[in-house]
């Protein structure tokens, strides 16, 4: 995030405005990849009347990235008219898709519109891992021709890749199809449970050797030290921190006009068929619940080793069974990058395989004398 | 000083934030923050107003300064964001481009 983007949002998180929203526009799906956590029927997506007078009630509550995503976006009929409606409000739009279905003409019309930014899932640079994910045969290739229509007006790219136990060897050469295609690349080894509960998904997340391999690549998290160092103890301000920007200045609305702190925080706090967004965002109770946490008061998390440096998801926490606990996931991240158990992982007395072989010892994970050995 | 007409460029993205207009350039992503003149520049720029009434209507309204130095101003800043593609500005009206509208919350 620039400096001044940085500036903004703290000042937006201090005025209770939502710079950033992610608006799935549906859960339809033409593609059915083996990880992914939405039920792709139709329960009765807003319709288009519903979206645009959504649209203008989140340009009036100051909403100013506004992030498309589905389900694919390209299968809603309206896809355009309502991206046309999004960039007359002036809307910084960015776009999630499989790009399938985007062939030179949808590219153009893209570029005429000012999108800020196209992300694009690409499993494996090789047809059968990617198209075995997708379980769509021929989806790797249009994927790659739709990355290049959108490359040719001009627009930012950037592949996502989603690693899990299926692809975890491929993500070089997916880095590589990248520079070739001249887009930016990201990496993402978070699997989510599915939107009913259903945890076994998490099945296909790559184990903690693999992780801790990725942590400890270059071309991936910089510089490796760095990435892989021990946390600071946890200062004043760090406990007075917010967890992140989920009910901040970021939420998530479903298709259905379902309002979430976040896509991965599916604690419901309204609905924009029944209340305005704005008053969802302000005065909803759980909204602000979730508002009102801060690592300090977080009962595991606060006390652990990681506490100034751990990526703890709050909505993987929520889906773990309480928002203010730990998130499983991240404690494995956190382990796989410096061998240190979480606070969590000592306390479920399951530090799983010690990548270091250091005996962590108790003091660690108490506080200041991690601070002393970081 | 012939007659100038702005209009917002409707490849931006732009909200107002705090008083403030935050704007991101569509021609490389780069964010803006608008001074208190820049914004009434951009919220007025529909372009069928002229600079000089923009500037008797809004500026000097609100600022205690000569109207022929706030109008010399307003053109330095008003070519200034038309530099960063933010405005566009002509000395014809300039029609709101059918592609994309314009909004100015």
């Amino acid at each position: 995030m620039s400096g001044l983007m940085e500036e903004m949002a703290a000042k937006a998180q201090r005025l209770n405005i939502p710079l950033n929203v992610q608006l799935d526009l549906t859960y339809r799906c033409n593609e059915r990849c083996v990880h992914c956590y939405l039920d792709h029927r139709d329960h009765g997506e807003m319709t288009t009347p519903e979206i645009k007078r959504l649209l203008d009630e989140m340009a009036d509550a100051g909403v100013f990235i506004l992030t498309l995503s589905g389900g694919e976006i390209f299968l809603r009929k309206d896809f355009f008219e309502i991206v046309e409606h999004a960039r007359r409000l002036m809307f910084c739009v960015k776009l999630k898709t499989n790009a399938v279905l985007i062939g030179k003409r949808e590219a153009a019309r893209l570029r005429e519109l000012a999108i800020e930014a196209i992300q694009v899932s690409i499993y494996s640079h090789r047809p059968e891992v990617h198209d075995g994910i997708t379980l769509v045969p021929g989806s790797l290739k249009r994927s790659l021709d739709a990355i290049r229509f959108l490359k040719s007006q001009g627009l930012s790219v950037t592949i996502a890749n989603v690693v899990m136990r299926q692809n975890i060897s491929d993500y070089a050469g997916v880095q590589q199809l990248a520079e070739e295609l001249g887009v930016e690349f990201t990496l993402d080894p978070t699997i989510t449970p599915m939107m009913d509960g259903d945890r076994s998904t998490l099945s296909l997340g790559v184990g903690s050797d693999a992780l801790s391999g990725l942590f400890r690549e270059s071309s991936l998290v910089g510089n490796v030290d760095e990435f892989c160092a021990i946390a600071a103890e946890p200062g004043q301000d760090e406990l007075e921190a917010t967890p992140c920007s989920a009910g901040h200045t970021a939420c998530y609305v479903s298709p259905y006009g379902d309002v979430f702190p976040c896509v991965q925080f599916p604690l419901p706090t309204g609905n924009v068929r029944r209340e305005r967004f704005v008053d969802i965002w302000r005065h909803s109770s759980q909204m602000n619940e979730v508002r009102s946490i801060r690592v300090k008061d977080l009962p595991t998390c606060s006390s652990c080793a990681h506490a100034s440096n751990c990526t703890r998801c709050p909505g993987l926490a929520f889906m773990e069974g309480n928002m203010r606990g730990p998130s499983s996931q991240d404690c494995e991240k956190s382990f796989a990058r410096t061998g240190i158990p979480s606070a969590n992982m000592l306390a479920k007395n399951r530090t799983a395989a010690n990548l270091v072989q250091i005996r962590p010892l108790p003091a660690l994970v108490s506080g200041p004398a991690a601070g002393a050995m970081a | 000083m012939s007659t100038l007409y702005l209009a917002r460029n409707p490849r931006v993205a732009a909200r107002m934030l705090d008083g403030e207009m935050m704007i991101m350039s569509g021609r490389d992503s780069t964010l803006f923050t608008l001074n208190r003149t820049a914004t009434i520049l951009w919220q007025s720029a529909d372009g069928s107003t002229p600079l000089d009434r923009i500037v008797e209507h809004r500026i000097c309204s609100e600022y205690d300064v000569p109207a022929s130095q706030a109008l010399n101003d307003a053109e330095a800043l008003a070519r200034e964001l038309a530099g960063h593609e933010i405005l566009r500005i002509s000395n014809e009206p300039i029609p709101e481009p059918a592609a994309l509208g314009g909004d100015r919350r």
